[in-house]
C-alpha cells in the first residue's frame, strides 16, 4: 500500500503534528508498512459478529450527580505553561 | 540485602532484623552505583523514600503495620505521583509535576511501602525495546548490548539488576510480561479492570492495565495484593473483591489442565525458547499437571487488530497534550494552530507521532469501519478462541516472546518487526485475559520466558501454579553477572 503526500498532509493536520518536508518520505514509508501489515483484517469473514469493546460487556456506571472533588485550580495552574488571573493563556485568536 | 525477596525483606523488618531505613538507604545506594550502567531509573526520590522509610519503621515497631510496610518499591513513570515528576518517557512530560496520586501510587502509600523513585520506560509505553524514551535507553543487566524489552523495560531491567525488589509495571500489548521475559524475572498483567487506571497516563484505554514486577511469584502475590482495588474513579473497573494472592500459593497443580496453544510454536519461534518452554511444561506435568493441545485459530490476526485499536485509541487520549494547561509547549507561537501542532511535533517523539497518524488514518472519516471497527469485530473472534479453549483446560501456556533479547538498533528501523515482538502478547490484551510471564531457563545466555494466560480474574491460580514451578526450579534465582555480590 502506498499512502499519497496529500494524505499524510491531511492526516498531520487532523492529528495536529507538523510533518518536516524532509522526513515526508521517511513517514510515509513506515505508514505504509504498518498499514500492509494491519490490512490483513480486511480478508477476515466478520459477517455478524458483534465488536467488541470492553471484555466484561461492562457499561458506564452511573453516580448520583454531587459534587465529589473539591477545586484545586491554583493546583493545576501551577504547572501550566501561561496562565492570568487563573485564567490558561494561549496566543492570540480573534485578530 | 537485595538478594532477598520481598516475602524475606517482610520477615526481617516485621523481625527487626533491619529496619526499613537501613533498607531503603541499601537500595539507595545501588542505585547510585550502579544505575548509571543501566539507566533503568530516571528519579530517584531518595529525601522523600528516607521519610516514608522512618515512618514505615514507626508503624513497624507499633506491630500490626500492612505487610508491604518498609518495603522499597519503584514505580513505573506512568503513574502519577504528587510533587514527583511524570514524564512517561516523554520530551511532552518532562515538566510535568502531578499535584496527585494515581490510584496505584496511594494504595502503595497507604500500605507503607517506601518508594525509591520512577523508572524509565518507551516513550508513553510505545515500544518493546524502551529505545523510544526521551531519557535514553534501558539496558539489558544479561546482556548490556541488548535491549531490556519494553515499555516496561526499566522496571523490569531495576528489578533483574537488584535496584529493587519489587516494581510497578503497565501492559498494553506485553509491556510487562515481554521486558519481564527479557530480563529473567516475574510480571503479571492482571485481568483488564483488577487494577485501577486512575492517574496512569493512557496510551490505549481499551487495553491498558497495570501490573506488579518481582523476581518470583510469590512476591508478585504480595504486590497485587495491593495494587488490586476497586475504584470508583477509574470506570471500566471491575467491583470484584480482591483475594489474598499468597493464601493459595501452596495449592498443587496435580490435575490441573494446561491448554498449549500450537499457533505459539510455529514458524518464527527461537528454537533454544521452544526447548526451555518445552522443559517448563514437562516440569509441570512431571508434577501432575496435564498438558493439551488446543488451537487459538485467529492468534495471527491479533497484530493486526492490535495495531488498529492501540493507535486508534491512543491519537484520541494524546489529543490532551497540547501546549495549553501542562506538559510542553513550543516557544513564540504565532497563533494556536501553530502552538498545537509545533508543540505536539516537538514535544513528542517519532514512533509517538507515527502511532498517533496511523491512528488518525484508521478513525478518519470513510476508514472508521473498514479499520476501527473490524478490529474490534475481529477481536471478539480473538476473545471467542479464548472462551472456546478455557472449556476444556483451566490455564494456557507458551513462550512470552518469540526470541531472546536482541541488540540496540536491531529493530529501531522496522516499526513492524518491532510489532511482531507482541506476537504471542498482544491477544491477551485484546480479550482482556490475565497474562504472566516467569523466567523458565536461558537461550544464547539470556533469559526466557513462559508466559501464564488464566481465565477471567483468575490471577491465584496463575500465581499459585508460578510458584510451585519456582519451588521446583531456580531459573528466578539466577542474577546477571556482578549484581548479586
Amino acid at each position: 500500500m502506498n499512502i499519497e503526500r496529500q494524505e499524510i498532509e491531511k492526516l498531520a493536520t487532523l492529528a495536529r503534528i507538523a510533518i518536516d518536508d524532509s522526513t515526508f518520505s521517511e513517514v510515509s514509508q513506515r505508514l505504509s508498512s504498518v498499514l500492509d501489515l494491519v490490512d490483513q483484517l480486511q480478508a477476515v469473514n466478520t459477517e455478524g459478529v458483534e465488536a467488541m469493546s470492553h471484555p466484561m460487556q461492562a457499561t458506564q456506571r452511573l453516580r448520583e450527580d454531587e459534587v465529589t472533588e473539591t477545586n484545586q485550580r491554583e493546583a493545576f495552574q501551577a504547572i501550566a505553561p501561561e496562565t492570568e488571573d487563573g485564567l490558561f493563556l494561549v496566543p492570540k485568536v480573534i485578530e | 540485602m537485595h538478594n532477598l525477596t520481598i516475602a524475606e525483606l517482610i520477615k526481617g523488618l516485621q523481625s527487626k532484623e533491619f529496619s526499613s531505613v537501613e533498607l531503603t538507604q541499601h537500595f539507595l545506594n545501588r542505585i547510585g552505583s550502579l544505575n548509571p550502567a543501566y539507566n533503568a531509573v530516571i528519579t530517584v526520590t531518595a529525601e522523600q523514600a528516607l521519610k516514608a522509610a522512618a515512618e514505615a519503621d514507626v508503624r513497624l515497631a507499633a506491630g500490626n503495620a500492612p505487610a508491604l510496610c518498609g518495603v522499597p518499591i519503584l514505580h513505573k513513570d506512568i503513574f502519577c505521583t504528587n510533587g514527583v515528576r511524570t514524564s512517561c518517557g516523554s520530551k511532552m512530560l518532562d515538566n510535568f509535576i502531578p499535584p496527585y496520586n494515581a490510584t496505584v501510587v496511594e494504595n502503595f502509600e497507604q500500605a507503607g511501602a517506601v518508594v525509591l523513585g520512577k523508572t524509565n520506560m518507551d516513550e508513553f509505553a510505545m515500544g518493546s525495546s524502551n529505545e523510544t524514551s526521551f531519557y535514553g535507553p534501558v539496558k539489558n543487566p544479561w546482556a548490556p548490548d541488548c535491549v531490556p524489552g519494553g515499555s516496561s523495560g526499566g522496571s523490569a531491567a531495576a528489578v533483574a539488576a537488584r535496584l529493587a525488589p519489587g516494581a510497578t509495571a503497565t501492559d498494553t500489548g506485553g509491556s510487562i510480561r515481554q521486558p519481564a521475559a527479557l530480563c529473567g524475572i516475574s510480571g503479571i498483567k492482571p485481568t483488564y479492570g483488577r487494577v485501577s487506571r486512575w492517574g496512569m497516563v493512557a496510551f490505549a484505554s481499551s487495553l491498558d492495565q497495570g501490573g506488579p514486577m518481582a523476581r518470583t511469584a510469590e512476591d508478585c502475590a504480595l504486590l497485587l495484593n495491593c495494587m488490586a482495588s476497586y475504584d470508583d474513579k477509574d470506570s471500566t473497573c471491575i467491583d470484584r473483591e480482591v483475594p489474598d494472592y499468597t493464601a493459595t500459593l501452596d495449592g498443587s497443580v496435580k490435575g490441573l489442565r494446561i491448554g498449549v496453544p500450537k499457533e505459539y510454536f510455529s514458524e518464527g519461534l527461537d528454537a533454544g525458547i521452544e526447548k526451555a518452554v518445552r522443559a517448563a511444561l514437562a516440569n509441570l506435568e512431571a508434577q501432575g499437571a496435564e498438558l493439551v493441545e488446543i488451537s487459538l485459530p485467529n492468534s495471527g490476526l491479533s497484530v493486526p487488530a492490535y495495531y488498529v485499536i492501540a493507535p486508534a485509541e491512543a491519537s484520541a487520549n494524546l489529543s490532551r497534550f497540547d501546549g495549553s494547561r501542562y506538559g510542553y509547549r513550543c516557544g513564540n507561537p504565532k497563533d494556536l494552530q501553530d502552538m498545537y501542532s509545533r508543540s505536539r511535533s516537538e514535544g513528542f517523539g517519532k514512533e509517538v507521532q507515527r502511532r498517533i497518524l496511523i491512528g488518525t488514518y484508521c478513525l478518519s472519516a470513510g476508514y472508521y469501519d473498514a479499520y476501527y471497527g473490524k478490529a474490534q469485530q475481529v477481536r471478539k473472534l480473538i476473545q471467542q478462541d479464548f472462551d472456546r479453549a478455557f472449556e476444556s483446560v483451566d490455564l494456557i501456556m507458551g513462550p512470552t516472546c518469540p526470541s531472546p533479547a536482541f541488540k540496540f538498533g536491531a529493530k529501531s528501523d522496522d516499526p513492524v518487526a518491532m510489532y511482531l515482538e507482541d506476537i504471542y502478547t498482544v491477544a491477551t490484551n485484546l480479550a482482556g485475559l490475565p497474562g504472566m510471564s516467569i523466567p523458565c531457563g536461558m537461550a544464547d545466555n539470556k533469559p526466557v520466558g513462559l508466559q501464564i494466560i488464566g481465565n477471567y480474574f483468575d490471577e491465584a491460580r496463575m500465581l499459585n501454579v508460578a510458584h510451585q514451578y519456582q519451588q521446583a526450579t531456580d531459573w528466578h534465582d539466577l542474577a546477571p553477572e556482578g549484581v548479586a555480590s
